[in-house]
């Protein structure tokens, strides 16, 4: 049994501005997904339930808008990203693998940080509606819940940012 | 629950929204404090029922009432059915079967009576109409009908242990419906477990209670009738919480003695004699509507599921069912008897 080491299958012969495309794509799209998803949970109750009671329609918009900011959070990580990404250049340096492997992640991070973020606000919305409709005075209770869920939102970038600051591409095509 | 609200989220919260117009207890007691049946009117007229008793010629009678808000029922609930897609048409589909059976077998009974066919039909249920519901007043032979009609109904698998049936009188009339109903509740039963998740702890809780409560139902009804032990345990639904053994407990009780013994294990049902004798004025019917009520409420705590469209109906059939029995005892001047309504909320 012989072991082989990551170098030696030509794991290191991928650009790390593969990795960086990947992530740029990541944090955009799988944000946008969990802001969708959350967007229809809340808004197919909230329409349902102002039929019989008109008045819960423009507060319950709140749950909509803290869907949509996660959509947000992930639009900004990636033009971050896109910010950094350069050409390929022919011989890899240490700082390029550094910046491919940290864009990647810092992507990967938002992207599914939002995406649970906005699943969590769409879910607690959509109860959130529906209670106000019952009584009215449940509205800010249930509002303080969806504010936490939006906070984890707010986590994923803060350390998708903070993961890919010092990432930057070599200048020079050596 | 991610992905429930793609197809269902909208009816889900519209269902919510009929449940908060059910009458409260503030209206009932308004209701029992009006005089005559046009106080009644005027009263409903404040509530969601609006103007629905609008066209209807005084005097009032309370047939006319208790048809005007069935019919507001059938419109909440055929506005969700007529747009739905499946599972959730299927499932409301299913809720719409017992008021089939309800009919056919309300049907054949009248024809062998021979009674007027239209007569017949304004008494039906409009929840479980159906096409060629005319047809089964064409004749009373079980395998006929089942030919010409039953078979292209989806409730023909039900009818496959009736057709042995050779003369319809008063008491196969009453074991046919249950045989029917049994198979209609077993149905049911299996597919809310196709179903799976909430919907089906939810279901699973409720369909077993009705079968428990059509169970004993029988059980009671038929002291003194000369039906056999085995017979009636093949009425009993395989669904409930008394199956097995207190299915076969309850098939052997002669008396009320027995069926205490035999209810006694069960937590929810041996409050039962207790409670029906104390007030006097409670019947087993009461006790069965007022647990219904308290599992049909607790249904509407869960989100996600399709509990809520059942629990829908029932709630507001039994709303229905109090404001008949006001009205009667109004019209019928029994003030006494005004209090026995099932509060819901």
């Amino acid at each position: 049994m012989s072991i082989i080491t990551l170098g030696e299958t030509g794991f290191f012969d991928i650009e790390p501005q593969f990795f960086s495309a990947i992530g740029m794509g990541c944090s955009i799209g799988i944000s946008v997904l969990g802001a969708a998803w959350g967007i229809f949970i809340t808004g197919s109750s909230l329409v349902g339930a102002s039929v019989r009671a008109p008045h819960i329609r423009t507060k319950n918009l709140i749950s909509v808008i803290f869907a949509e900011a996660t959509a947000i959070y992930g639009l900004v990580l990636g033009i971050i990203i896109q910010q950094k990404y350069t050409e390929h250049k022919h011989i890899a340096q240490g700082i390029d693998y550094y910046s491919g492997y940290a864009l990647f992640w810092a992507g990967i991070i938002t992207g599914f940080g939002n995406m649970s973020c906005g699943v969590s606000v769409g879910v607690v919305g959509s109860s959130c509606a529906l209670a106000d409709a019952a009584h009215r005075s449940l509205f800010v209770k249930i509002l303080v819940i969806e504010i936490f869920a939006s906070a984890l939102g707010i986590f994923a970038i803060i350390v998708g940012i903070l993961v890919a600051n010092n990432a930057s591409f070599s200048k020079f095509d050596y | 629950m991610l992905s429930f609200n793609i197809e269902n989220g909208y009816y889900e919260a519209v269902v919510r929204g009929y449940r908060k117009s059910l009458l409260t207890s503030t209206d009932y007691g308004n209701l029992i404090q009006c005089e005559t049946l046009d106080d009644v009117k005027l009263h409903l007229t404040g509530t969601t029922y609006g103007q629905f008793l609008a066209n209807e010629p005084t005097p009032l009678d309370t047939t006319v009432i208790a048809e005007k808000c069935t019919e507001k029922l059938v419109e909440e609930f055929n506005y969700i059915h007529k747009q739905v897609v499946d599972p959730l048409s299927t499932f409301l589909d299913y809720i719409t079967y017992g008021y089939m059976i309800d009919n056919i077998v309300y049907l054949i009974s009248g024809t062998i009576h021979n009674s007027d066919l239209k007569e017949l039909l304004k008494n039906c249920h409009p929840l479980g109409m159906f096409e060629e519901i005319e047809a089964l007043s064409v004749s009373t032979n079980p395998s006929d009908l089942y030919d010409s009609v039953i078979v292209d109904l989806p409730l023909a698998p039900y009818f496959v242990d009736c057709l042995s049936k050779e003369d319809l009188n008063e008491l196969n009339i009453e074991i046919i419906l249950n045989t029917l109903y049994k198979a209609y509740l077993e149905d049911f039963y299996k597919y809310c477990e196709k179903i799976g998740g909430t919907t089906f702890e939810v279901m699973s809780e409720l369909l077993r209670f009705e079968a428990d409560r059509r169970t004993i139902t029988i059980t009671v009804n038929s002291f003194g009738t000369e039906l056999r032990k085995d017979d009636k345990l093949k009425l009993f639904p395989t669904i409930g919480y008394l199956y097995p053994d207190g299915n076969n407990a309850l098939a052997k009780a002669e008396d009320e003695d027995g069926v205490r013994a035999a209810l006694e294990n069960y937590n929810q049902y041996n409050k039962l004699f207790e409670e029906t004798e104390l007030d006097g004025e409670k019947s087993l019917e009461d006790f069965f509507f007022e647990m219904e009520v308290e599992l049909n409420k607790a249904s509407f705590e869960r989100q996600f599921h399709y509990g809520v469209f059942y629990s829908f109906v029932k709630l507001k059939e039994q709303e229905i069912r109090n404001i008949v029995r006001i009205s009667e005892c109004i019209s019928l001047d029994r003030r006494e008897s005004l209090n026995q309504y099932v509060t819901l909320y």
